[in-house]
């Protein structure tokens, strides 16, 4: 008796649901030699600015969660993600039509990069931060704050590990996220949000939209409620224009990269999405 | 003479010895700019101070070119230690000819000379002090070894602090190892021209330092400046914003500090008699023309009629006069632009309902002044609690719950100060964490240290300036580590210290590498 496949519907992810596009639009995800894949959501300027109201909303819990937990919910994520490489692994190989060991290699890849980043979550701000030594009878502390609700471009070419290195340092720090994914690769982040939906990420600490990034990226780099902008993987789109957008309200802008090591992993990626608070406290004369 | 009234005491300009006309300084020296020079003016007089040249895009051509020289053939080939030397000899100069860069001061910008004295210029000496010593120490300042210099810096400083943003500026670039080309605000050309003799003395090799006047079209012309490879600016929010769309796309990194609307929050359990000193330094500070002022005061309701009633005693005793007056509190407003500007808003304050109250005090008849002025009633959706008005105009509101205070206090598009006033530690604390702005004072207001990163959150600019942040805000990572793969697998290998090489805004870097 053979089974017969049930294949899955892709949705948007925003505020912990799965909804459709309220456009009610989708459009066809192939394999590398052109086979229909699935049906992806195409995401609207509404899509869009729901998931920014989603992110923004989930911005106060998110940011006040302690680093030490912040880093257990991420570290679970990785947990996660080990128990489903099976499915990465086959969807990726679907989807980009690459080898199975080079499929396996960029989950793991991608698994090895999150736990990386869990565990930055209650040392970045050691890190950055500083006791500033003042010419007075002060104490004064800099640290480094969530900026907010970041919006990002997520690297165009690859299904899993660009969208995990764009997503999870933003995270870090306690920012929100909307995402646009990976337009012809975005399977994979889509069942990402399966894993997050079932983790103990609150909703809408992550928003994924799937769809055109040159339709929606624009509506994102002008909105007055979006605190930063990643055009990680805007490179193909005119993203100088994007960055126009985005001065309107003085976001903190990340450049577009290329490559295979576009969004490497570094501190930087935590510490370029925070403000630091400075903070003075007069010392009594004793 | 009555109880609180002194003799005038003021402070002599004899040991001020100014030329006539200055001109732009590049390369090294003086020279006549291209356009038809202005006059800066005293604006507590409105008197002629000396005539001042005005950059062409060619003058600012020249500077640039001559700051790349000077980057390319000395400063980027001196070590680390000879840079520290330079900027040590230059805060010791400073130091040495305090007291006329405080005349000065006072007379072009009309702050109080109390404060050019014992604010503007101690600090200026302090800034470029601190950032000597960090000059052969770059490894330490966050982006790992061997840090890069980015080249020229083109700085745009506003009027406020004139001598002290210019500090502000050059001390972190020189001692990254950039040369700078500096543009001083239209209004308060002449502690930057004064600086670039101090230069001068420093023996400061030619083109590390040059200094161009003009109005906001040089400044234009030099930020967009396609030889230049950092940008910082201080100045008002819309200005900033058209720098942010200008530099878009173009690897200029960019340190923008602006505007902001700061709260200053008195809870019931405050040290009510150092608060009302507190709310006064917060908003009467240097007429009001502070970026992180606290213009908002937000009065817990109990004790809010106490807490304006003690305010308005204490604002009857304020001295507002002449500036070079040892015993004047507030000076003259900087231009009657700006003045313009204060009355507006105020009268739109008025007529959209808040009341109105200033101290008697008899003003000058010549020059630009308006009274301290203080709001009450202010709705949280008055232009006058929304907008910078950047004069000595305070807007009271009340709150009766902590959280109430923190909602109000972050209802605004700007980040950059705040101040909470209470004796428990602990809610300063909780309080503090909660505040968007990059600046809190606690039972302060208005410290300023070079140690002490400074800068904002949301529209108020990114970047920091002063402390290791504002260092790194003029470095890259070294050329060896920029772009590097770093694989999580490696992750002990990664280095901890690369913190500022995404710094912000937009570099487009990372699409060339």
């Amino acid at each position: 008796m053979s089974h017969l496949a049930v294949p899955k519907t892709y949705k948007l992810y925003i505020g912990g649901k799965f909804p459709r596009s309220e456009s009610g639009r989708v459009y066809e995800i192939v394999d590398a030699s052109g086979e229909f894949l699935a049906n992806a959501a195409h995401a609207s300027r509404k899509d869009a600015r729901d998931a920014v109201v989603a992110a923004r909303a989930a911005v106060s819990g998110w940011s006040k969660a302690t680093g030490y937990n912040r880093g257990q919910v991420l570290y679970r994520i990785a947990e996660l993600l080990e128990g489903r490489r099976a499915q990465f692994v086959d969807e990726i190989v679907r989807s980009e039509g690459v080898s199975a060991a080079a499929a396996t290699a960029q989950v793991d890849e991608a698994i090895d990069r999150w736990i990386w980043y869990a565990g930055w979550a209650d040392k970045y701000v050691q890190v950055a931060g500083n006791a500033n030594a003042v010419s007075g009878p002060y104490f004064n502390i800099s640290v480094p704050e969530p900026t907010g609700v970041v919006a990002i471009v997520a690297p165009q070419d690859s299904s899993l590990v660009g969208f995990i290195s764009a997503v999870a340092p933003a995270l870090v720090a306690g920012n929100t996220v909307v995402v646009i994914a990976a337009e012809r690769l975005p399977l994979s982040a889509i069942s990402l949000a399966e894993v997050l939906a079932t983790s103990d990420v609150p909703g809408g600490v992550v928003n994924i939209l799937t769809g055109s990034p040159a339709e929606i990226a624009p509506w994102l780099a002008s909105h007055a409620d979006v605190n930063a902008l990643d055009l990680v993987g805007a490179g193909a789109l005119d993203w100088v224009q994007l960055q126009i957008d985005a001065a309107e309200t003085l976001k903190r802008v990340f450049p577009p990269e290329q490559g295979s090591d576009a969004a490497a992993p570094s501190l930087a990626r935590i510490v370029g999405f925070t403000e630091t608070k400075t903070v003075w406290h007069t010392k009594s004369l004793i | 003479m009555s109880f609180l009234e002194y003799a005038p005491a003021p402070e002599s300009t004899a040991l001020l010895s100014l030329q006539s006309e200055y001109g732009l300084f590049i390369d090294g020296s003086f020279r006549a700019g291209s356009n038809p020079t202005f006059s800066t003016i005293s604006p507590a007089t409105e008197k002629h101070i000396a005539t001042i040249a005005s950059a062409s895009s060619a003058d600012v051509d020249a500077a640039v070119a001559a700051a790349r020289r000077a980057y390319d053939s000395t400063w980027s080939r001196l070590s680390g230690r000879d840079r520290g030397k330079y900027l040590f000899r230059i805060a010791r100069l400073v130091q040495e000819r305090a007291r006329e860069l405080a005349v000065a001061e006072s007379l072009d910008n009309g702050k109080p000379i109390k404060e050019s004295r014992d604010v503007d210029v101690p600090l200026v000496a302090a800034w470029f002090f601190y950032y000597a010593g960090w000059a052969d120490k770059l490894d330490h300042a966050g982006l790992g070894a061997d840090p890069r210099a980015l080249g020229v810096a083109a700085q745009v400083i506003p009027w406020n602090f004139p001598l002290l943003m210019l500090a502000w500026k050059i001390a972190p670039a020189l001692a990254a190892g950039n040369t700078v080309v500096l543009k001083p605000a239209e209004t308060t050309p002449l502690t930057a021209l004064l600086f670039a003799e101090i230069v001068q003395q420093a023996g400061l090799p030619d083109g590390v330092v040059n200094i161009i006047t003009g109005a906001g079209s040089t400044g234009r012309d030099l930020v967009n400046h396609p030889d230049v490879n950092k940008v910082a600016f201080t100045g008002s929010t819309s200005v900033g914003r058209e720098i942010a769309r200008s530099l878009a796309g173009t690897s200029k990194k960019l340190t923008l500090e602006l505007g902001g609307k700061g709260a200053n929050i008195v809870f019931d359990d405050a040290p009510i008699d150092e608060a009302v000193e507190g709310i006064v330094r917060g908003i009467f500070f240097n007429q009001g023309h502070v970026c992180c002022a606290g213009s908002r005061l937000l009065v817990q309701e109990n004790i809010h009629d106490e807490v304006v009633d003690r305010l308005k005693a204490r604002l009857s005793t304020l001295r507002v006069g002449d500036p070079l007056d040892k015993n004047t509190d507030v000076g003259a407003i900087n231009s009657a632009e700006q003045l313009a500007r204060i009355r507006e808003l105020s009268d739109i304050g008025e007529a959209e309902g808040a009341s109105r109250w200033s101290p008697a005090c008899d003003l000058p008849a010549d020059g630009f002044w308006f009274a301290p002025t203080i709001f009450t009633n202010v709705s949280t959706a008055s232009r006058i609690a929304r907008d910078e008005i950047f004069g000595p105009v305070l807007s009271i509101l009340s709150f009766r719950t902590p959280a109430e205070a923190i909602a109000k206090a972050n209802n605004t598009p700007y980040g950059l100060s705040a101040g909470i006033w209470s004796s428990n530690g602990s809610r300063v604390l909780a309080v503090a964490d909660k505040l968007r702005a990059g600046v809190v004072w606690a039972n302060t207001f208005n410290q300023f240290d070079p140690s002490s990163p400074f800068g904002g959150y949301k529209e108020s600019g990114y970047g920091r300036e002063g402390g290791k942040q504002g260092l790194a805000a003029y470095l890259a990572p070294a050329a060896s580590s920029r772009g590097a793969v770093e694989r999580a697998s490696g992750a002990a290998e990664i280095d901890s210290g690369n913190v500022e090489s995404l710094a912000l805004p937009i570099t487009n870097e990372g699409s060339s590498k």
